[in-house]
C-alpha cells in the first residue's frame, strides 16, 4: 500500500494501509503515543478506493482486511479515520480468537474493572471516557477483550469514538490536545476521536479482574435494579461478537464472568447522575 | 400405550453451569449454548440413568424430587421435544 501505519492497542497489534495520505496521517497524530507492535501484526486493515479511478474523482473509502462483511458501504474520503477505525472494530470483532470479545467499555481501580454494556446510545462510550477522566483508568469504550484462560480483563485503550452530543460533553472536561478532527455527516452523525489519558495508553499491557457489570440506559430517570446470572449470561452472549465462534472456551469463560460478578441495571437522565450511581455501586462492592 | 423411548446425547459433549434457578447448556459438537429452565435438566439427568420415555422419566424424576404428577408428566413432554429439537436428546 502507498502508505502504512503499525500500531499496537493493548495486546492487539494492526497494520492499516491505505491509497490516500489523509487517513493514515489522521491515525498516526491520534496513534502517536502508542508503542509500535513487536511482532508480526494481528490484523490487517486495508482502505481502498472501491473502483481504481474513485482515488481522485469522488473519492470513497472501502474497507478491505482479512476478515470482510459483504455489502459494507464505502464512506467519503473526509470520513478516512472513521473507516480507519471501522476496519479495526471489524477485524477485532470477526477476527479474534485469543479473548471472548464483549462489546462494552471498561474501566479500573486498583486492579478491578467496571462492565459497562448496552446497545449502542446506551452512553457507555461516554461513561468510559468520563470516568477516564475522575480517577478511573480507562481500559476500553468499545471491546471488553475477556482472557479465556485467567478470567482476567485485557484494555483496549483505542482512541474514545464520540458521537454527537457527547463531542461538548468530553471538550469541557479535556484539553484540545487530546482531541482528532471533526467527521461531520457521517453515517454515525457527528464524530470526534479523543485520545485517552497518558496513564491509560502506558498501562495498556496490565489486565484486571472483572469485579462489577454494569447495564446503563441513558434518557429514564434514576434507577437500578440488580440483574440475575441467568438475564447476565444472555446479555452477554448477545453483547460478544465472537461467543460462538470460540465455543467450550467462550462458554467456560462467560460463565465463570457471570459467576465471579454482580450485575445491575442502571438508568439515568444525566451524566452526573450515572456517575453518582457508579460510586455508589463500587463503594458498596465487597474488598 | 408407551410413548417414544429417549436417550439423552453424551454427557461428555456436555457443559453445565448452574445460573440461580437456571441452567446453562453448551453443547459441543452443534456448538450451541441453550438456558434451560426444571425439569428440563432433570430430565437430562434422568436419561444419564439410560433410555427412557416420558413415564420412565417421570419415575426417575419422582425418586429424587418432590413433584404433582400430572403437571409434571404434561411438562416432560412438552420439554422432551424441545430437548429433541435442540440435538440434546433424540429417539432411543
Amino acid at each position: 500500500m502507498r502508505h502504512e501505519l503499525s500500531l499496537a492497542i493493548g495486546p492487539v497489534s494492526f497494520r492499516v494501509g491505505s491509497a490516500w495520505k489523509g487517513p493514515v496521517d489522521a491515525l498516526a497524530g491520534l496513534y502517536a503515543d502508542y508503542p509500535a507492535p513487536d511482532d508480526v501484526c494481528d490484523f490487517t486493515v486495508r482502505l481502498e478506493p472501491e473502483k481504481p479511478w474513485r482515488r481522485w474523482l469522488r473519492p470513497s473509502v472501502a474497507i478491505h482486511g482479512d476478515y470482510m462483511l459483504p455489502d459494507a458501504v464505502p464512506l467519503s474520503l473526509a470520513h478516512g479515520l472513521l473507516a480507519a477505525e471501522m476496519g479495526m472494530n471489524l477485524q477485532m470483532a470477526l477476527g479474534q480468537k485469543s479473548f471472548l470479545l464483549l462489546h462494552a467499555a471498561t474501566v479500573e481501580k486498583d486492579g478491578r474493572a467496571l462492565i459497562l454494556t448496552g446497545e449502542s446510545g446506551a452512553g457507555k462510550s461516554t461513561l468510559s471516557a468520563l470516568l477516564g477522566e475522575s480517577g478511573w483508568r480507562l481500559m476500553g469504550d468499545e471491546f471488553a477483550l475477556l482472557d479465556c484462560a485467567t478470567g482476567h480483563l485485557h484494555p483496549f485503550p483505542r482512541a474514545i469514538s464520540l458521537k454527537n452530543g457527547a463531542i461538548a460533553v468530553m471538550e469541557r472536561v479535556a484539553g484540545e490536545g487530546r482531541f482528532g478532527p471533526v467527521m461531520e455527516d457521517t453515517p454515525k452523525g457527528r464524530i470526534r476521536h479523543l485520545k485517552p489519558r497518558a496513564d491509560a495508553i502506558a498501562r495498556m499491557r496490565e489486565p484486571a479482574r472483572p469485579a462489577l457489570i454494569l447495564f446503563p440506559r441513558f434518557g429514564e430517570a434514576r434507577a437500578m435494579r440488580a440483574v440475575g446470572p441467568a438475564e447476565v449470561f444472555v446479555r452477554l452472549t448477545q453483547a460478544s461478537t465472537n461467543y460462538v465462534a470460540l465455543g467450550a472456551r467462550g462458554f467456560d469463560a462467560l460463565s465463570g464472568l457471570v459467576a465471579g460478578c454482580p450485575a445491575l441495571a442502571i438508568d439515568y437522565p444525566d451524566t452526573e447522575t450515572a456517575l453518582g450511581l457508579v460510586d455508589e455501586l463500587w463503594q458498596g462492592l465487597p474488598e | 400405550m408407551a410413548g417414544p423411548r429417549y436417550i439423552a446425547d453424551d454427557p461428555a459433549n456436555l457443559r453445565a453451569v448452574e445460573l440461580d434457578g437456571l441452567v446453562a447448556l453448551f453443547h459441543a459438537p452443534s456448538g450451541m449454548t441453550h438456558v434451560v429452565a426444571p425439569p428440563a435438566p432433570q430430565i437430562l439427568e434422568a436419561l444419564g440413568e439410560g433410555p427412557g420415555d416420558a413415564r420412565a422419566i417421570l419415575e426417575r424424576i419422582r425418586a429424587r424430587y418432590d413433584v404433582d404428577d400430572e403437571e409434571a408428566a404434561g411438562a416432560i413432554e412438552a420439554r422432551l421435544a424441545e430437548l429433541e429439537a435442540a440435538g440434546l436428546v433424540r429417539r432411543a
